[in-house]
Parts: structure tokens; C-alpha cells; sequence
């Protein structure tokens, strides 16, 4: 029988001497600790008195507003328009559904032990997106149609987000497949794309989806203003897809190539069965980091006019009915985007740690 | 001898098996794939803008504006022509783009600087600032510094003002111009020959320690020439130097330098949010430098200030340099979020009112992204030119 593992001998370090050799280790450090306590005191102090203490939480409507404190009335009286946008009240539950269903294919990917967490994932790349497709828009099944000008708010950000990164992902694969292809014409072309949507911003690719693709397409034929800022997204965020994917097949040694070659497998069979797998197991942090940095850039859309969660803060906090309410709806939507970005970050971190088996290259 | 000739390999492939002729195959498809979505494009667009009698081609860029723009660095107004408005946007991204990289490299050295720091305090505070900061998005910091912060600022009338020539209101940040009078090309000459005798001077203490091993405080001394030379051709040439004072009239104030809201806000959110970026760079590129460097050094006597400068900090810089390029591509890129404050950038300018007056979008839109692709290609050629040389130098 083996011995059982010791633990690590608990640190001798007594709070005094923690304190003393982290806070005010010599004349420098304390006085920079004292320094930086003194302004942390007088800035933190109002701060948390304007966001907890002095703030009015309850009450009816603009005029329970009369403290000093922030007006959190404010966010929970528009909360509804916040998360649905213009989505009618009483179809409401179709987004919860999605919202239910997404929450149910994700958390668990946060609990280690989960049983079967794996095919909640799966369901939340494959199946969700399709139940979304029926679920939100209506118009099958006797469900009464949302025009997608009426869609807002959170959800219009959750949407354009997930859709962008599950759509560009397999572009993404194909134009890092391209790139280190040795047919020098196929990935001069897909070096072409990559570096031209890398080099412009997300802002003049909305623009060019909402002003100039209606140029493109042919009589007859147009899309409605989500839809063509979900075509703009995807072809931009396709570009750093490929990078990040390219990333992985780059980590991939020689010797898998080279042995798949010595089996006998053609490129396809290569690629899909030795290559891939492993390279997108790989990146799998990085895809997590590309959709956080997406997931932030999407409140870009509201330039071109859609209402996603900081267009309708920001259109309501203009509202004559409400004084001076413009810092709590930002804290509002900051706090909703930190909670996510931060989690998921953690999430990444997390994952790459365990990911990293030390034996690359 | 005589040489063999028999061919020991079976009968080559079947062509339609044979690497090489397929490979042309697919790229030639390739190739027509790209042709025949580019020409349907073309044309499309040129049919769908026939009905819609949008003109075509780039005259357009000699025709009046007729509309004003806020703020510009080059002469600008509304009779000038849509040429002039590119430059005028162009000059905008390119100057709040150059402060913000200033800023944000400084303000991220120091924070992912602080974050490794010894002071438990310190660290931790920079901790937080990196995780809420780059968490939150560059366009909601740019909406709260813009309309909650500057926005809640006084009103002319009641500006606050420092010393009778620094005034700060909603309308912007006034400072006193200095309107450099005759004899000021003294003080610009000395400036030079400043700049020349320091390049100098290194490279004679560079020599002189490459030699003797006497090392010459060159940085002290330099500084000294820098100020010292420009201020005797200052007082040389009897102080050739007058300053306008922003004033009151009527409703604004007038004279003097303003920075606009506008260009403040998005100069704060866009230094702010990429320093948060560029401190977790820094951080990494510090740590990477292995602790054995550092031993080494101090073994070898060197004090540890000198170890920070000449063995930490240039390897460090091997690490932080490539994605660092990337950070400050993505802040230019980023610049371009001005349009939803109404900062006039290259692409609210251009994009958005001259687009809007020209009806041109394929023009207007190709020369804004040629404008962001130039740019990108500009600052990451600058940046592996720099990367090479500071690169380990094998041998």
C-alpha cells in the first residue's frame, strides 16, 4: 500500500508577519501602502454609499427617486425592455425557453462532475441553435410571428453573439484548412481573406453589411437589417476563427501527419480523423476567448440601429421621464456584460490548464 | 557502364490519382469559384445601382461638402471638397490613435508593472483593474466617460478654471496656445543640434565603454543637453514666444487650444481599455525572463537597478513585442468606434456624412478599408522591423 500523499506543511506565516512583509516591507512600501490605502478609502467610501446605501430600490415610478444614492428603480422598472427589447409580453416565454435551454447547456460545463455534461454541450451547439430557429422567430407550428425588428435587448445580444460564433466556426476550419494547404493559388486566397477582415474594424464591416450588401445581392432579393449584421459579423469574426484554429494546427507535431500519410489515409480522412480533432480540442480556450471579445464587440450593432442591450439602455436613459439615470443604466449593462466576460474568462483559464498535458510540439 | 533504365515502379497513377494533377484541378476550380462570385458581385451591384442612379467612380472626391466638421487639423470648412473631409477624418483616427497608444502603453507598463509588484495592495489593485476593465465593453466606456462623465461637467458659464487660462466645461478643455513669434526658428535649430549631440554622445560613451569599461551617465547627461540647448536659444533669441488666451465670448469660449469632448472621452475609454490589455502583456513578458537571469546578474555583482534595465526589461521586450503590435493595431481599429460619440474619425467623416451626401457606398467604403489595411500593414512592418532587431541573436 502506498503511503498516503502528506499535505504540504501549513505556511508558518503569522497574519502580523504576512502583513509586514507584503504591506510594509521597508520605508518605500509603506508609504506606498498607506498612499494607495488612503485613496482607496476616500474613493471606495462614496462610491459603495451611491451604489448600496444611499440608493432607492423600491418604490413605484421616477419620483420614489429622491436620494443621493443611485436610482435602481430605474433598471428594474425597464428590466423587461432590457433583456426582450420590443418582444411582446405575453410571447415572452419563447425566449425564456431559450434562455432555460441555453443556461441547461452550459452551466454544466462549469461542474466538473456532471454526468454526461458533454451531450448538453453538443445539444447546445447543434440543437439549440435549431429549436432558436423555430422557437424565437414563430411563424411554424402556430406560433405567432416576431418581426426581428421587434427583438432586443439582452436577447438580441445573447443571439448575435451565438450565431456569430457557431457560424464562423466552420468557415473559420475551412480557411485555416486553406491556409496550410499547399496549393499555393488556395491559400493565397485564404490568406487574402483572413488578412482583410483582420485589418479592418467590426465598425465599417456593420457598415458595409447594412449599406453596401443590398448592392450586392441580385433584384429581389434582401435580407432584413439582423440578418445582414449577422453576415457582416460572421465573415469578420471568420477571419479570427481561422487564426485561432490555425494556431492549433500548427501545435499539432509532424509525426501525426506523417503517420496518418504512412496509413494510407487521403487528406479528408487525414484532417477529419487525426488533425482536427486534436487541434480543436486544442483551441478550445482560444475559441472561448474569441467569443468573449466578440460577445463584447456586438454592442457595435447599435451604430446601425439595433436595439441590443446597451442600444436599449441607451435609448431609455434619454427618457425626460427619468433625471440623471445615465450612470446607473451603464453600471447596469457593464455589470451584465463583466458577470459574463469574467466567468467564462475564468472558465477559459481553467480549461487551458487542463488542457495543457506539458507534451507539445 | 551501362545505366539501367528499367523503371522498377508500377505504372504511374491514373491521372485523376495523381497528386499533382488534382491539385491543379481544385485550384483551377478555385479560381473560377472566386471569378464567378466576384463577376456576379460586380455585377450586381453595377445593375442594382444603374436602377438606383448612383453615379460611379471616384469623382465625386472633387465636389463641394458643404457640411461642417467639429474639429480638423488641417484648414477645413464647408466649401471645401469631399477629398479634403477624407484628410480631415483621416488626420482625426490618426491623432487620437497616436495619443491613445502613448497613453495606454504607459498606463499599461505601470499597472502590469504594479501587478507584479511586492506590495500586496498595489498588486491586487491592479489585478481588479485589469479584470473589470477589459471585461467591460470599449463601447460602453466610451458612452459613460462621454455622456455620463464629461457630459455631467458645467456649463461655459460656470466652467471650472485654473489659473485664469485652463478652463474645463461640457463644451470641452481649453488651454492657452503658444503662438511661436519671429526668432522662434533659434529655439527649433537648437533642438536639433540637441537631438544631433545626444546621438553623439552615446555612441562615444557606447565606444568609450566598449573600450574602457567606464560606463558615462549618458541618459543624466543627455537630458541636460535636451533642456539646456533649446532653453539658452530661447532666452538667445529674447524669448520669442506669446501665448493666446481662451476667453469668454458670448456663449463659448474662444482662442487658445480645445480639445473637444469627444476626442477626450474616446481618448480615455480607448487608453484606459487597451492599457488594461497591454499591463497583462507585460506582465507575462516579465515573468517569462527565467529567475536564473536575474541570479546570474546578481552574482555577477550587478546592482539592481542596472539588472531591471540591461537583463530583465530587453528580454522581457522579445516577449511583449509581437503582441503588444497587435494590442495597438486593435486600438487603431477600435478608434473607429468615434462615429458613436460623433468624434469626426475617417469613418464618421467619410463613411458616415459623405457616404450618407454621395450615395457611393462600394467608393467610399474600399477607401476606408484600404485606409485601415494601409495602416494595419504600416504599424505591424514598423513593428517586426523592431521585433528583428530585437530578436536573440544566434550565432
Amino acid at each position: 500500500m502506498a503511503e498516503p500523499m502528506l499535505k504540504p506543511p501549513k505556511s508558518a506565516i503569522s497574519p502580523i508577519t504576512w502583513v509586514r512583509q507584503n504591506l510594509f516591507s521597508g520605508w518605500y512600501n509603506t508609504l506606498l501602502t498607506l498612499v494607495v490605502g488612503y485613496l482607496l478609502v476616500i474613493g471606495v467610501g462614496p462610491v459603495f454609499s451611491w451604489l448600496f446605501f444611499d440608493a432607492t430600490f423600491l418604490g413605484s415610478g421616477p419620483s420614489d427617486c429622491t436620494g443621493t444614492g443611485a436610482c435602481w428603480l430605474f433598471i428594474s422598472e425597464r428590466l423587461n425592455f432590457f433583456i426582450y427589447g420590443f418582444y411582446p409580453d405575453d410571447l415572452q416565454w419563447r425566449v425564456d425557453v431559450m434562455f432555460g435551454l441555453l443556461a441547461l447547456s452550459f452551466v454544466p460545463q462549469f461542474i466538473e462532475r456532471f454526468p454526461g455534461r458533454k451531450w448538453f454541450g453538443l445539444f447546445g451547439l447543434t440543437g439549440l441553435p435549431v429549436v432558436g430557429y423555430f422557437l424565437v422567430p414563430g411563424g411554424n407550428f402556430g406560433l405567432e410571428v416576431v418581426e426581428s425588428s421587434k427583438w432586443g435587448g439582452l436577447m438580441l445580444t445573447l443571439i448575435l453573439a451565438y450565431i456569430g460564433i457557431l457560424a464562423s466556426l466552420p468557415i473559420g476550419i475551412v480557411l485555416a484548412l486553406g491556409r496550410r494547404s499547399e496549393m499555393p493559388i488556395i491559400r493565397g486566397i485564404c490568406v487574402v481573406f483572413i488578412e482583410v477582415w483582420r485589418a479592418v474594424p467590426l465598425i465599417t464591416v456593420l457598415f458595409m453589411a447594412s449599406v453596401m450588401l443590398p448592392l450586392f445581392l441580385p433584384d429581389g432579393m434582401n435580407f432584413e437589417k439582423l440578418m445582414r449584421a449577422l453576415i457582416g459579423i460572421t465573415l469578420w469574426q471568420s477571419a479570427y476563427m481561422a487564426e485561432v484554429i490555425r494556431g492549433g494546427l500548427q501545435a499539432i507535431p509532424r509525426g501525426q501527419y506523417e503517420a496518418a500519410d504512412a496509413l494510407g489515409l487521403g487528406y479528408w480522412k487525414k484532417t477529419g480523423l487525426i488533425i482536427l480533432p486534436q487541434a480543436l480540442k486544442m483551441v478550445i480556450p482560444g475559441i472561448v476567448n474569441t467569443f468573449i471579445s466578440l460577445f463584447k464587440d456586438t454592442t457595435l450593432v447599435l451604430i446601425i440601429g439595433l436595439f441590443d442591450i446597451l442600444g436599449t439602455v441607451q435609448s431609455t436613459i434619454t427618457d425626460p421621464a427619468w433625471q440623471n439615470v445615465a450612470i446607473e443604466g451603464y453600471v447596469f449593462v457593464a455589470f451584465c456584460f463583466w458577470v459574463f466576460c469574467f466567468g467564462i474568462s475564468r472558465y477559459s483559464q481553467n480549461l487551458e490548464r487542463k488542457l495543457d498535458t506539458g507534451h507539445r510540439t | 557502364m551501362k545505366k539501367q533504365t528499367v523503371d522498377s515502379r508500377p505504372a504511374g497513377p491514373k491521372p485523376w490519382y495523381d497528386p499533382r494533377i488534382r491539385s491543379i484541378f481544385f485550384q483551377f476550380i478555385a479560381i473560377a469559384l472566386v471569378f464567378w462570385g466576384g463577376w456576379t458581385l460586380v455585377d450586381n451591384t453595377l445593375s442594382n445601382m444603374e436602377s438606383r442612379g448612383i453615379s460611379t467612380g471616384f469623382g465625386f472626391l472633387d465636389e463641394t461638402a458643404g457640411f461642417g466638421i467639429i474639429m480638423s487639423l488641417v484648414p477645413y470648412d464647408a466649401t471645401m471638397t469631399y477629398g479634403r473631409t477624407f484628410l480631415v477624418g483621416l488626420m482625426n483616427t490618426l491623432l487620437v490613435s497616436a495619443m491613445g497608444i502613448v497613453a495606454a502603453t504607459i498606463l499599461g507598463f505601470i499597472i502590469g508593472v504594479a501587478r507584479l509588484s511586492s506590495n500586496w495592495l498595489v498588486a491586487k489593485l491592479a489585478l481588479v483593474y485589469i479584470e473589470v476593465i477589459r471585461n467591460i465593453p470599449l463601447l460602453l466606456q466610451i458612452f459613460f466617460w462621454y455622456f455620463a462623465v464629461l457630459g455631467s461637467l458645467p456649463s461655459p458659464r460656470q466652467s471650472v478654471e485654473v489659473a485664469d487660462s485652463f478652463f474645463l466645461n461640457n463644451r470641452g478643455l481649453y488651454l492657452p496656445e503658444p503662438m511661436p513669434q519671429e526668432g522662434f526658428g533659434l529655439v527649433w535649430g537648437a533642438v536639433i543640434a540637441a537631438i544631433v549631440v545626444v546621438i553623439g554622445l552615446r555612441a562615444w560613451a557606447k565606444k568609450r565603454q566598449l573600450a574602457t569599461g567606464q560606463i558615462f551617465p549618458t541618459f543624466k547627461v543627455g537630458v541636460a543637453i535636451l533642456v539646456i540647448l533649446p532653453t539658452v536659444g530661447y532666452l538667445a533669441a529674447g524669448a520669442p514666444l506669446e501665448w493666446e488666451f481662451p476667453a469668454l465670448k458670448g456663449f463659448n469660449f474662444g482662442g487658445g487650444i480645445t480639445i473637444i469632448p469627444e476626442l477626450a472621452a474616446l481618448w480615455i475609454a480607448l487608453s484606459l481599455y487597451t492599457a488594461s490589455f497591454i499591463a497583462e502583456i507585460v506582465r507575462s513578458g516579465i515573468l517569462s525572463v527565467s529567475k536564473g537571469q536575474t541570479e546570474a546578474a546578481k552574482a555577477l555583482g550587478i546592482p539592481n537597478s542596472l539588472t531591471l534595465r540591461l537583463v530583465v526589461i530587453p528580454q522581457a521586450m522579445r516577449v511583449i513585442i509581437p503582441p503588444l503590435t497587435s494590442q495597438y493595431l486593435n486600438l487603431t481599429k477600435n478608434s473607429s468606434l468615434a462615429t458613436a460619440i460623433g468624434y469626426p474619425d475617417l469613418v464618421a467623416v467619410f463613411m458616415g456624412t459623405t457616404l450618407n451626401q454621395t450615395g457611393q457606398a462600394v467608393e467610399v467604403v474600399a477607401i476606408t478599408m484600404a485606409v485601415y489595411l494601409t495602416i494595419s500593414l504600416a504599424i505591424s512592418l514598423f513593428m517586426n522591423i523592431y521585433n528583428r532587431a530585437a530578436a536573440i541573436k544566434e550565432r
